[in-house]
């Protein structure tokens, strides 16, 4: 799931937003949307003890996926790199352990598209 | 089931395989493929404990490859197709009247069709004391496995057998450390594969490696102790060689015993006699591989023809109009002890009027000879030391071929413009005789089906998925046949940039570029500009940015401004990720000299965070199954003791490893620690294509194995010797010499020469090895740059060097310093206390090892925020 952060900039100090992603039908706070590297991702512990992974690319678009890594079983997709791929330049991100492509607006694996045993649980993603 | 003849009541019918072994597993892969395993009831009765696997490349487990990376059987393959495994039951007896087979175990099995693949089993000449404590024969991963338990106590070892296996026999236990004699009975090594001129440059070769050579004698006693253990072998001509094992690799014999008591027939020389659809004397009892003498009477030891066998069969079993086999072609190429050995067709010259074309160079070890007919058809040939032409070469046997027989002998430097190439081969000259894929099937499959690379021409005719030893020239047609179709070949980095990875160096060289970003938007692919780039461009656009960051003005920190978004984890955390989202650290020790109180130091740190240690092959230590979010606080006590990064994470330089050289040892000729000390600041830090390793040897004996480094310097009396382009790992090479007798200074230089202009034309993560065999004009080309300096770049590649050297800094000192980049180091950004729970430990031998239990499930057992935060 997507959600353009527009605008980065600090043109409104006062009340400063905040990155939220939707779990089991309630929203998690992140945190700022300032604090994420474009390109890179964090890791968001969720209240009942899953993990989720929070990207923002370079165009300040935020993707929410499952942290967990459904080839190795590794918390790590959150340390992945992202790219895009195709003429509509998809955002996806590759797993760091194997390396596998996972599409961040529906989590499918790229390289595996019709097994949905390995696709990533994806979330909502607002500013708040 | 067991125990009772099922079959006879079974509406299905039943194949029964005896053997599990390479071919035995290719048959049953072939049944699968022409459906009759939907059909059939297949059962395999297997006689080691572990299902087939690839014996062809034993000697690989002694360099790490695991008994599983050696499996033949594709996981889930025997499930999928309903094949009954009986491991560990072989058969002992087959009725051939009731049509059942009877196992080790009691069981009784009956078939439709009996397929034997016993395989063969080695010979053991009749020497008294054969059976001996330490003596051995090379056939089975437990063999393997016994040879290196006993090599664990042993300081010699001798093979019976100079053939193929015997060599190989040998090079695995002069790799374990051991003196190691060869004993061949005929005058020259490989005798069956290589004339006198080839066994010659073998032999020369093989003993440069280190190994005794005794060739023309036979062994005649063994020697034992009073504990009844190998303590010598006595040789035909008398004389006697001090060993603690035997190793028997004189030649194998087909295991036709079943057959025989069965009362099949069987052929002149033993093995199962079969027709040329592999029908035994009973149609409904076949025999394939090594275990069977084809109908031309001749026992085929080598896998390619088994696998051709195994197709035969298949096809007679699915009802298929096969291709018979006749009999097969025993060219064989492969790499022993380093060596390129390949011999084809009339390698012998036994045809009438045969005459040779004959080229050697004894210097380096490189002996070729062209058999050619009367009429200037080639009939044969045999190549040691340089087996690069065979791929082309064995193809025309049986043809004239276009280019006269001595330009296809000399190297290729000396050969003239004209030089055969690929395209030259008529259209039915078999390309891949594995799989006989002619180079018409190839050429069709690019220019009539559209396939554009050597994977996708492998995944429809199978050339080149067999031995391998096709495969350049597999991808010489492919490209010859795209460009003659107008299609260019794609070289570009991914499928964000067109240019190779030399172009982008260039281009960022030159327009002084700085980010990941202003590279793709003016140089990418027009589709890809604007987008995010990809995992392939990102980390090796990262990679060139920071080897040219002092010369072009960029923060030659990886962690900073768009560089921390375009490294791989491992850079990005500045340790290497592990299986379970943990990571290890690695410090620098330079040369693997380390002080009492800084090694007490990693002891306590790994004690204190709980830590798995563990020494590299590079002499440093790693500490293993750290947190993210404990990475800053282990640097900074390693830091404060006067450690830094080891770049164990980076494609970067590793290590220098260095023996103790002059200082201590009696042989050391020159300072290897000090040498190793200095190359190792020198280069630390340096950002490359791959990862680089070297080492320093004090002299000639190599303790530090400098040979198999991408640089490596070993002491002479007069200085150092520069060697280049070795490599360990999964394809073992030898560096080969770029210069003799350096000072310290023309060494230093040469070096920095050579790494500069790697990391400039290398392609993404091509080792110095492989990008030396891919550059044009090879080792000699790069020697005419660095030493020569025949481009006119020397002193560019030398500024570079000095900038790098200048601008250093210790990434976790830097990083440590920075609160900014410190705040990345938690495991979870909304829980920045809360360790991450999937990183959990179980105990092995005394330490602990990765919880992959707590990783198995799609979810973690409920472990909320508030109850989870012991630190």
């Amino acid at each position: 799931m997507t959600t353009a952060l527009a605008p980065l900039t600090r043109s409104h100090p006062a009340p400063s937003p905040l990155l939220e992603i939707g779990h089991a039908g309630a929203w998690v706070p992140v945190c700022a949307p300032g604090a994420l590297v474009p390109g890179r991702g964090v890791a968001v512990l969720l209240p009942d003890g899953e993990q989720a992974a929070v990207f923002v690319d370079r165009h300040g678009d935020a993707h929410a996926v499952g942290n967990r890594d459904p080839f190795t079983g590794a918390y790590v997709i959150s340390r992945g790199l992202l790219g895009s791929a195709g003429a509509e330049r998809r955002p996806f991100v590759a797993s760091p352990l194997l390396k596998q492509r996972f599409d961040l607006a529906t989590g499918v694996c790229l390289d595996a598209p019709d097994d949905p045993a390995l696709a990533l649980p994806v979330h909502p993603v607002r500013l708040r | 089931m067991e125990g009772r003849d099922v079959s006879g009541r079974s509406p299905r019918p039943t194949v029964v395989v005896v053997g599990h072994g390479m071919v035995g597993q290719r048959f049953v892969e072939e049944l699968a493929a022409r459906g009759v395993t939907a059909r059939a009831r297949v059962v395999v009765l297997a006689e080691e404990s572990r299902p087939a696997y690839d014996r062809v490349h034993l000697t690989s487990w002694f360099g790490g490859t695991s008994a599983e990376e050696l499996s033949l059987v594709p996981d889930g393959f025997l499930e999928e197709h309903g094949v009954e495994l009986r491991l560990e039951d072989p058969a002992s007896a087959i009725d051939r009247a009731a049509r059942t087979v009877t196992t080790r175990s009691g069981a009784v099995v009956g078939y439709t069709t009996l397929v034997l693949a016993t395989g063969s089993a080695p010979f053991v000449p009749p020497l008294p004391g054969r059976e001996a404590d330490g003596c051995f024969v090379y056939r089975t991963l437990d063999d393997v496995e016994a040879i290196r338990d006993a090599a664990a106590r042993a300081r010699t070892g001798l093979v019976v057998g100079g053939g193929l296996l015997g060599l190989e026999a040998a090079g695995a236990l002069r790799d374990l450390g051991l003196t190691t004699h060869v004993v061949e009975f005929s005058p020259r090594l490989m005798a069956l594969q290589v004339d006198e001129g080839g066994g010659g440059a073998l032999r020369r070769t093989v003993e440069k490696l280190g190994l005794v050579v005794h060739t023309g004698v036979g062994g005649q006693e063994i020697t034992v102790d009073a504990r009844g253990a190998v303590e010598g072998v006595v040789l035909s001509d008398g004389s006697r060689v001090e060993t603690d094992l035997v190793v028997f690799s004189a030649g194998i014999r087909p295991r036709d015993e079943l057959a025989r008591a069965a009362g099949l027939a069987v052929g002149a020389r033993g093995g199962v006699a079969v027709d040329e659809h592999c029908r035994t004397s009973d149609p409904d009892v076949l025999a394939i591989g090594e275990c069977a003498a084809a109908s031309d009477g001749v026992v085929y030891g080598l896998v390619a023809p088994g696998y051709a066998m195994a197709a035969t069969a298949a096809d007679l079993v699915a009802g298929r109009a096969g291709r018979p086999f006749h009999g097969a072609d025993t060219s064989t190429k492969l790499k022993l002890l380093g060596v390129d050995v390949a011999s084809f067709g009339d390698a012998h010259g036994r045809t009438e009027g045969a005459l040779d074309v004959v080229y050697a160079d004894s210097r380096a070890g490189v002996y070729k000879k062209l058999v050619v007919g009367a009429d200037g058809t080639l009939l044969g040939g045999v190549l040691v030391g340089d087996a690069e032409s065979y791929g082309l070469l064995r193809p025309l046997t049986g043809s004239v071929p276009p280019a006269p027989p001595e330009q296809l002998v000399l190297p290729a430097g000396l050969t003239p413009a004209t030089a055969l190439g690929p395209a030259a081969l008529p259209d039915d000259a078999v390309v891949c005789s594995c799989h006989h894929v002619t180079k018409g099937a190839i050429v069709a499959a690019v220019a009539d089906e559209g396939r554009a690379s050597v994977a996708e021409v492998r995944a429809c005719t199978g050339a080149g998925s067999g031995c391998g030893s096709c495969v350049r020239a597999v991808g010489q047609l492919v490209d010859a046949e795209l460009a003659a179709g107008g299609i260019a070949v794609d070289n570009g980095l991914c499928g964000c940039f067109a240019q190779t990875r030399q172009e982008l160096f260039e281009i960022v060289a030159s327009l002084r570029l700085t980010s990941h970003r202003a590279l793709l938007d003016a140089h990418g692919r027009p589709e890809a500009r604007g987008g995010e780039g990809c995992e392939v461009c990102k980390p090796t656009v990262g990679s060139i940015i920071a080897s040219l960051a002092p010369a072009i003005g960029a923060d030659g920190h990886v962690l900073a401004g768009e560089q921390a978004a375009l490294q791989d984890t491992n850079d990005h955390f500045l340790a290497n990720l592990q299986k379970n989202g943990s990571y290890s650290i690695v410090p620098r020790i330079p040369g693997g000299e380390i002080t009492p109180e800084k090694l007490i130091v990693i002891g306590e740190v790994a004690r204190d965070f709980g830590l798995y240690t563990k020494i590299t092959g590079g002499q440093r230590i790693d500490m293993f199954g750290a947190r993210v979010d404990q990475l800053p606080a282990i640097w900074a006590r390693l830091v404060e003791a006067g450690f830094e990064s080891g770049h164990a994470y980076g494609k970067a330089l590793r290590t220098v490893k260095s023996c103790v050289g002059s200082t201590w040892c009696r042989y050391g000729v020159q300072d290897s620690v000090r040498m190793a000390i200095d190359l190792e600041l020198r280069y630390r830090g340096l950002r490359a294509p791959h990862k680089l390793k070297s080492a320093v040897s004090g002299c000639a004996r190599e303790c530090a194995e400098a040979m198999s480094k991408d640089f490596g310097i070993i002491a002479t009396a007069g200085g150092w010797d520069l060697y280049v382009g070795g490599n360990g790992g999964a394809s073992p090479r030898h560096a080969e010499s770029l210069a003799r007798d350096l000072s310290d200074a023309e060494l230093v230089r040469l070096i920095d020469r050579f790494l500069m202009f790697y990391v400039r034309t290398a392609d993404r993560l091509e080792r110095t090895s492989v990008w030396l065999e891919r550059i044009g004009g090879g080792l000699e080309h790069v020697r005419d740059v660095v030493v020569h300096d025949s481009l006119g770049i020397c002193d560019e590649l030398e500024a570079q060097m000095a900038a790098h050297v200048a601008a250093y800094r210790d990434e976790w000192a830097r990083t440590l310093e920075d609160p900014e980049k410190l705040a990345r180091f938690v495991s979870f950004v909304n829980a920045p206390g809360t360790p991450d729970p999937s990183v959990r430990f179980v105990p092995e031998r005394d330490q602990h090892k990765p919880d992959l239990t707590v990783l198995a499930g799609p979810t973690l057992p409920v472990r909320t925020l508030e109850g989870s935060n012991p630190s």
